[in-house]
């Protein structure tokens, strides 16, 4: 491929009305690899990929997709890309092969190779038995992989999934890493969003963490992971006057009290610290009501990296 | 792109929007049931107790027009909704991410709704001559017949893109069929218009709907046509013309966000 970088964006900035939504987002994705967009709701993550993808024009900076320039040559980067938005981009009441072929005449395919591309679509993503059933009957999880084979109809080299797990049940969320994966293996670049770290830390090359229209990092998943720690140690406290002590006590592990939860968070990698943690708390006397383990979310992402900025 | 190509773009969306249209039941009744019901109901039911004023016409041959339009301008209306939710869900989306003219999809609506409302018009004819309607147009009156009421069909269409387009929602967009279904009763089309007071009696001979509804009766009946075929060509003409290049703008602004 000509492009070392699939898809690269500057200073994206986009407003609606009077509420900022993109304050300059910068990324890179190079060529056959998954970049995981990571962030919550109201991050941004969606309208970054409806510029890139040429459906919302950006406010201010450039995005340079396949080689061409989201604004200035809109016709061109469509013809590279395929999209999976966070609604459903099918037809209900059409059945799954009569939508992949209406899309495949629509990218102005021959009859014959329309009806091809269509069965072996139906086939790679497992919907073969459906193919002859209006999709209204389909579940969740055949609806997301026949809204990708949708994406894939025109076989694009860059592909964005905007949240394609968000709503599904783990089963179809393993089904759909799987078929991902294998879109990767293939040679597709993707860029994918979602609000979950787990995701991002399965699939993707890089994570670019997104928060207010901001990137506030951007490494690999494991650089990422860390930097935030592998396990929260949630304490819960049985009287909350011990909370300063409890803090000061685990001061230089980064803890966070939380007084309305009468609890206090710590980072802990491996069973070592885990117990540092614990004797710290008992030696300051402090009494624990019970402890929680549990791996770090998007939350903890968000308290880390805000932590360091700050 | 070439006209080629954007003429198959636009037979694949009228063939989706056609089975679209077969899957859902209530499609279906609009289009086939509800020109039979209508028509039985004005001749049989209403029929018996309204007068054709001067005209001296059976009930039967004086409401035929009207009820042609009200099957065909329902569905035709109906379109609003196809459009809503296009625009709403997420379909839009994808067909924009295709290399197609955007106007291809609003325009491939339209051409589906003339299509099969001019199926339900036809039904509703069959169900007339069933009841008892004989006319006396000749093949060249039934081609202007067809050309009549398939361009009443495609402005309200064309109307009906563009309240779909304005309205956020597809119940919203469904009211504009009420009004469409609404507008014949205050013609020249149910009952004669000489025969209402004042100010409604002045809308009913001014508004659109009359001059369809006279050129329609005219051609079925071999009456004399007068200036309503002049007048029913410019008001249809002159909605097609207003809508579809505000209902382009409006939906490349739309889709641009």
């Amino acid at each position: 491929m000509p492009f070392a970088d699939a898809i690269q964006a500057r200073g994206l900035t986009k407003s609606f009305g009077s509420t900022r939504v993109l304050a300059g987002i910068d990324l890179t994705v190079t060529t056959g690899t998954l970049l995981a967009l990571l962030g919550p709701n109201g991050s941004g993550k969606t309208t970054t990929v409806r510029i890139l993808t040429t459906l919302l024009p950006p406010d201010g900076g450039t995005a340079v997709v396949a080689g061409h320039d989201v604004t200035r040559e809109g016709v061109a980067v469509r013809r590279a890309i395929g999209l999976t938005a966070q609604q459903a981009t099918v037809d209900d009441l059409l059945t799954g092969r009569e939508n992949l072929e209406l899309f495949a005449g629509l990218y102005h395919m021959g009859r014959r190779t329309a009806r091809r591309r269509a069965a072996e679509l139906l086939e790679r993503f497992d919907l073969a038995a459906a193919a002859n059933r209006q999709v209204a009957t389909y579940s969740g999880g055949m609806r997301r992989r026949l809204d990708l084979a949708a994406s894939m109809v025109s076989a694009p080299r860059i592909l964005f999934l905007d949240e394609p797990t968000t709503g599904l049940d783990p089963r179809s969320r393993a089904e759909l890493w799987a078929v991902i994966r294998e879109l990767l293996a293939s040679g597709t670049t993707i860029l994918l969003t979602t609000q979950y770290l787990e995701e991002a830390d399965q699939l993707a090359d890089r994570v670019a963490v997104i928060n207010q229209g901001r990137v506030v990092a951007d490494d690999s998943p494991g650089a990422l992971k860390r930097h935030i720690g592998s396990d929260r140690l949630i304490v819960h406290l049985e009287h909350l006057a011990d909370l300063p002590r409890a803090h000061a006590a685990l001061a230089g592990t980064g803890a966070h009290s939380d007084p309305e939860e009468r609890e206090i968070t710590v980072a802990v990698q491996g069973p070592g610290e885990l117990r540092h943690a614990l004797d710290l708390l008992h030696r300051a006397g402090v009494a624990v009501e019970r402890v929680e383990l549990r791996a770090p979310t998007l939350d903890d992402v968000f308290f880390e990296l805000t932590a360091v900025a700050a | 792109m070439s006209a080629l190509t954007t003429a198959g773009d636009l037979r694949r969306l009228v063939v989706r929007d056609l089975r679209r249209e077969v899957r859902v039941p209530d499609g279906l009744i609009v289009n086939t049931a509800l020109p039979v019901i209508i028509m039985v109901l004005f001749v049989y039911v209403f029929g018996g107790a309204i007068t054709t004023g001067s005209s001296k016409l059976d009930y039967i041959d004086f409401v035929v027009p009207a009820v042609l339009l009200m099957s065909g301008g329902y569905g035709a209306a109906l379109t609003a909704v196809s459009i809503a939710e296009d625009m709403t869900g997420g379909m839009i989306d994808r067909f924009r991410t295709l290399p197609i003219s955007g106007w291809v999809v609003p325009a491939g609506h339209v051409v589906a709704s003339v299509i099969r409302n001019l199926v339900s018009c036809a039904i509703a004819l069959a169900a007339a001559v069933l009841l008892g309607f004989r006319p006396d147009a000749s093949p060249a009156d039934w081609l202007l017949v067809s050309a009549l009421v398939a361009a009443y069909i495609l402005a309200m269409s064309s109307l009906a893109v563009l309240w779909g387009l304005l309205v956020r929602s597809t119940q919203a967009a469904g009211a504009f069929s009420f009004i469409v279904l609404f507008l014949p009763y205050l013609s020249n089309g149910v009952v004669p218009s000489e025969t209402m007071p004042g100010a409604v009696r002045w809308f009913a001979e001014n508004q659109p709907i009359t001059p369809v509804v006279d050129s329609l009766r005219a051609l079925l009946l071999e009456l004399p046509i007068g200036s309503s075929g002049v007048r029913a060509a410019a008001w249809l003409g002159g909605f097609v013309l207003v809508s579809a290049p505000i209902a382009a703008v409006m939906f490349r602004r739309r889709t641009a966000s």
